[in-house]
């Protein structure tokens, strides 16, 4: 017996009997032998109390990001987590309810998804929004697959700018790879920004949609109505990949640049860190590329008595209905994750949001200024271009180094960019979210002037 | 749920009309210099703010959610049979554990001295999983179930390339699950169908016919959606393997089995496992899940990167290997699942996994006794976890199976999957899950009968069903047809 099977054994026997059989195994008779096994090898079963110290061991072999100042990003965001949120989450009739199949008894997940692409829309710039993709890697990779299947299948070429999240970069060769589309990478100029021109030579006319990430990798915010207009010279579709979702608070979205998607990672919208997981794919395009557009939508019709209700749509699109015709594989998605950055979004609130962005912005800024004050090796790799919570940092020795010795200072101090290769220098990318308080930022700046 | 709504809940945008400042949380106090942003970013790139994303206090966010939670069926509800979904229970210890700091509140990308617990957690749930299968091999970096697929279907791929044998086609059978033949598209190859014999498993001749040196893998799911036991899985990856082809399985119906025999010894070489299914993590109304794939020995070294590497006591991560296909997604999975997964597994332990499916598949044979003489069984194989019917014998009142899962709706029990598979007209794929009481399982064919019942003497509640949801039945051809996907100011005369 188990607390989470239903049936006791008297509960086994009673149906068996009912059954008219002598024992469970007849009910597996039709697997052959010798595929069965008698016992697997697995650690004996734990109470509670058990589990709870099991686990709690292996959470404490690790460090909490909020046992020190932290400033580690790249991608991965600690921002606010007001208590809303997990109070919210934490509801069976959203945590434990499947996919929205039933529209009649799964409203509140229908409205919530609404609500998220209706949010991410007026974020991105752009009118349609789908419903979660499983992270911002696979969100971008869904992208190219997109903008190929808009084109036609007929340009097999994707220009991606080397100042994409190297990981993005390498999620998206894999599926490439098995899809046969070419990549060619145009690396920024000494500003750390990309060239339009460069852009415009790499597309021409072959390339199915140009990637660019703003803020990019090194926290750099990219000139986007310009790049826009190099990307569709050649007619190719022009993506904005966003991987720190709160910049879109201060920063308009590429959709008012006329870009055709904005995808990316919206864990910044009141998701956990969680080791780099579950996060949070957004996707938005114009209302044009709809039916090519990947994954759940929910769309606004009635009932049969005419009250407002909402349903998953254009499922046409969808493995379930179109199989190997679909516009991507995905099914389960991260829904539970959508209703965290609703919740989240919807606390914040819109102004608050705007707030929260610009308090980003001038506690980075104001770290900035106070490294540049510095006297000795510290200093900024690109200190005069724009960046909206994050920077390229250099000193005295490799980033992975600097890291560790930083550490040792009681700072998490970042991510190391020699991790991930390119052709920018080697050293630490720093991150500044509003819990960076300027107690923070002076234990931060004095460990480096320690180091230096 | 209630099952009226008492008035209906306003959109987040139509809430705080007169678009007045209102504080929904207090963000910390500017304790630097404020900065104006124009000054420091591009003016032309900083938006302007929108009057139409409202601001709301606490307390009228909660009760929104509330309000909106209240619309919702769930697991903790009632039964909840949907087919091959396996909506089980959802322990509430896997949540705790889950939300400790040491898991949720650490970087992906700190220095792996600082998160040798994580790995660890990661490694553990490997070998389990490895054990549980009997396969050599695993990564947990899928996020879905499709993904997994997908996952599978690259790394078969990559083997087959590598030994100069590219290949063009994936059998899919006829009644599998829309995700495998997007899979093989997706991955670059054509799907062809596969016949199913009279009882629903694969036709051996058929499969004799088509396996040849075009052919990368087939993709079985085990048991098939209609609840058999593939009983000759032996002699199929003979078949197969013997023409140089792999055997993907489709791991949805793990539940069925798990404890009791291993993919390893039926020759599989890849396949994924839904942890959001067999083993306990939510469906959050649509994910996150986790697809974990279990690998063969010939596709080991073309596992995803980043991979976990012990050392004695210490764990590394290994990010490059030429031999890898590559990262599938961002980090190492959705690692907050694999802590409830593996939460699941150590509560239950070998025993409890092994009641688990037998229970399982109890509960599935208690509701084919207790159904088979109202609905209509196409294939009466043996069940295993799961049972189809038709809805043949109340097509003859014109209730289809799309009224008889509104009318359950009525009874308080989420309908069974309809959608598939597609080799059963009208169907009614009825899995129950062990967790519930079995008195919940027999409430459940209750319902089902009085639902028979009415089909055939009073039609028209069971067409015009649902009557006591929160709403009725919802127009899914008028949202596809006047397509609305996100408020609009005008929508309000803004």
């Amino acid at each position: 017996m188990h607390p989470w099977v239903g049936a006791g054994n008297d509960d086994q026997r009673h149906i068996l009997t009912l059954l008219g059989l002598k024992t469970v195994d007849d009910l597996f008779a039709s697997i052959p032998a010798e595929v069965c096994t008698e016992r697997l090898d697995l650690p004996p079963a734990q109470d509670e109390d058990g589990i709870r110290k099991t686990f709690a061991a292996m959470a404490n072999a690790n460090a909490v990001m909020d046992s020190l100042p932290c400033f580690l990003g790249a991608g991965v965001y600690r921002h606010l987590q007001p208590a809303v949120v997990d109070a919210v989450l934490s509801r069976a009739e959203f945590f434990t309810s499947y996919t929205p199949y039933q529209p009649e008894i799964s409203q509140g997940t229908l409205q919530v998804i609404f609500e998220f692409q209706t949010l991410i829309g007026r974020l991105t710039g752009l009118p349609v929004a789908n419903a979660s993709l499983y992270d911002g890697a696979t969100a971008l990779v869904e992208a190219v697959l997109f903008s190929h299947r808009v084109l036609r299948g007929k340009r097999n070429l994707v220009v991606v700018a080397e100042t994409l999240h190297p990981m993005y970069r390498k999620v998206l060769d894999t599926y490439t790879t098995a899809a046969g589309i070419e990549v060619v990478v145009v690396p920024p100029t000494d500003d750390g920004r990309l060239d339009p021109e460069q852009v415009r030579a790499a597309a021409s006319d072959r390339a199915c949609c140009v990637v660019l990430q703003s803020p990019n990798f090194l926290g750099i915010v990219e000139d986007l109505p310009s790049l826009a207009d190099a990307t569709h010279e050649g007619g190719a579709l022009a993506v904005q990949v966003v991987t720190e979702a709160v910049s879109l608070g201060l920063l308009a979205g590429g959709g008012d640049f006329e870009f055709d998607v904005v995808c990316g990672e919206a864990q910044s919208f009141g998701i956990a860190p969680g080791f780099g997981g579950p996060h949070l794919g957004f996707f938005a395009c114009a209302d044009r590329h709809v039916r090519q557009m990947p994954g759940r939508l929910a769309g606004e019709t009635m009932d049969e008595e005419g009250n407002r209700a909402f349903c998953l749509t254009l499922s046409t699109r969808e493995q379930h209905i179109r199989r190997a015709k679909a516009t991507s594989n995905i099914c389960t998605n991260q829904g539970l994750m959508a209703l965290a950055a609703t919740v989240w979004l919807e606390a914040v609130g819109g102004a608050g949001l705007r707030e929260l962005a610009a308090s980003c912005l001038a506690r980075s800024e104001e770290l900035k200024r106070r490294i540049a004050e510095l006297d000795g090796p510290w200093r900024l790799a690109y200190p005069s271009s724009p960046t909206f919570n994050e920077f390229l940092l250099l000193g005295p020795g490799t980033g992975p180094e600097l890291v560790d010795r930083l550490a040792g200072g009681k700072v998490l101090a970042g991510v190391p960019t020699a991790t991930w290769g390119g052709s920018w220098p080697d050293g630490i990318l720093v991150a500044v979210t509003e819990r960076n308080s300027a107690s923070d930022i002076g234990a931060f700046v004095a460990a480096l002037e320690k180091l230096s | 749920m209630r099952h009226r709504a008492i008035r209906p809940e306003p959109l987040f945008f139509e809430l705080n009309p007169r678009r007045v400042r209102r504080q929904g949380y207090m963000l910390p106090t500017l304790d630097v210099p404020p900065v104006e942003p124009a000054r420091v970013l591009p003016a032309n790139l900083v938006r302007d703010p929108d009057p139409h994303f409202p601001d709301i206090g606490e307390m009228e966010v909660v009760q929104h959610f509330h309000r909106l939670s209240q619309l919702n069926y769930a697991v903790d509800e009632g039964l909840y049979p949907l087919g091959s979904c396996t909506m089980k229970y959802n322990p509430r210890i896997n949540e705790q554990t889950a939300r400790l700091p040491g898991f949720a509140s650490i970087h992906p990308l700190q220095p792996v001295a600082q998160i040798q617990g994580a790995l660890r957690l990661i490694w553990e749930l490997e070998e389990a999983l490895k054990t549980i299968t009997g396969m050599p091999g695993v990564t947990l970096q899928p996020a879905a179930g499709a993904h997994g697929e997908l996952t599978g279907i690259l790394m078969i791929r990559k083997a087959l390339s590598t030994r100069g044998d590219p290949r063009e086609v994936v059998l899919v059978p006829d009644s599998a699950h829309g995700t495998n033949p997007a899979t093989a598209s997706f991955a670059g190859y054509r799907a062809v169908e596969i016949a199913s014999a009279d009882d629903g498993t694969i036709d051996l001749g058929a499969l004799e016919k088509m396996m040849d040196d075009t052919v990368a893998a087939i993709m079985l799911t085990v048991p098939n959606t209609l609840g058999v036991f593939e009983h000759r899985i032996v002699e199929i990856s003979k078949i197969v393997h013997d023409r140089g082809g792999f055997i993907y399985l489709d791991g949805a119906n793990l539940n069925a089995f798990a404890g009791r025999a291993l993919p390893g010894l039926m020759g599989a070489d890849a396949m994924h496992i839904n942890l959001h299914k067999t083993f306990s993590t939510p469906h959050g109304g649509g994910g996150p899940g986790a697809g974990p794939v279990t690998v063969s020995e010939a596709l080991l070294p073309h596992l995803p990167v980043p991979r976990v590497v012990r050392t004695g006591d210490d764990y590394e991560l290994l990010w490059e290997d030429p031999e890898s296909i590559g990262p599938m997604r961002g980090f190492y999975g959705n690692f907050l699942i694999l802590v409830r997964a593996l939460t699941y597994i150590r509560s239950l332990g070998a025993e409890g996994l092994r009641t688990m499916s037998d229970v399982a598949v109890l509960y599935a044979n208690l509701v084919r006794h207790r159904l088979s003489g109202a609905y209509h069984l196409k294939y009466d194989a043996p069940s295993m976890h799961e049972v189809v019917f038709d809805d043949s014998r109340q097509a003859r009142h014109e209730v289809h199976n799309t009224d008889i899962a509104k009318r359950l709706l009525d009874y308080g029990f989420h309908p069974p999957t309809m959608s598939f598979p597609l080799i059963v007209h009208g169907a009614l794929m009825i899995e129950p899950a062990e967790s519930v009481a079995p008195e919940e399982v027999e409430a459940f064919c209750d319902a089902m009968l009085a639902i028979a019942k009415e089909a055939e003497e009073n039609p028209e509640l069971v067409k015009t069903a649902p009557h006591d949801t929160p709403v009725g039945r919802v127009d899914e051809v008028r949202a596809a047809r006047d397509l609305k996907v996100r408020w609009m100011p005008e929508d309000d005369g803004a």
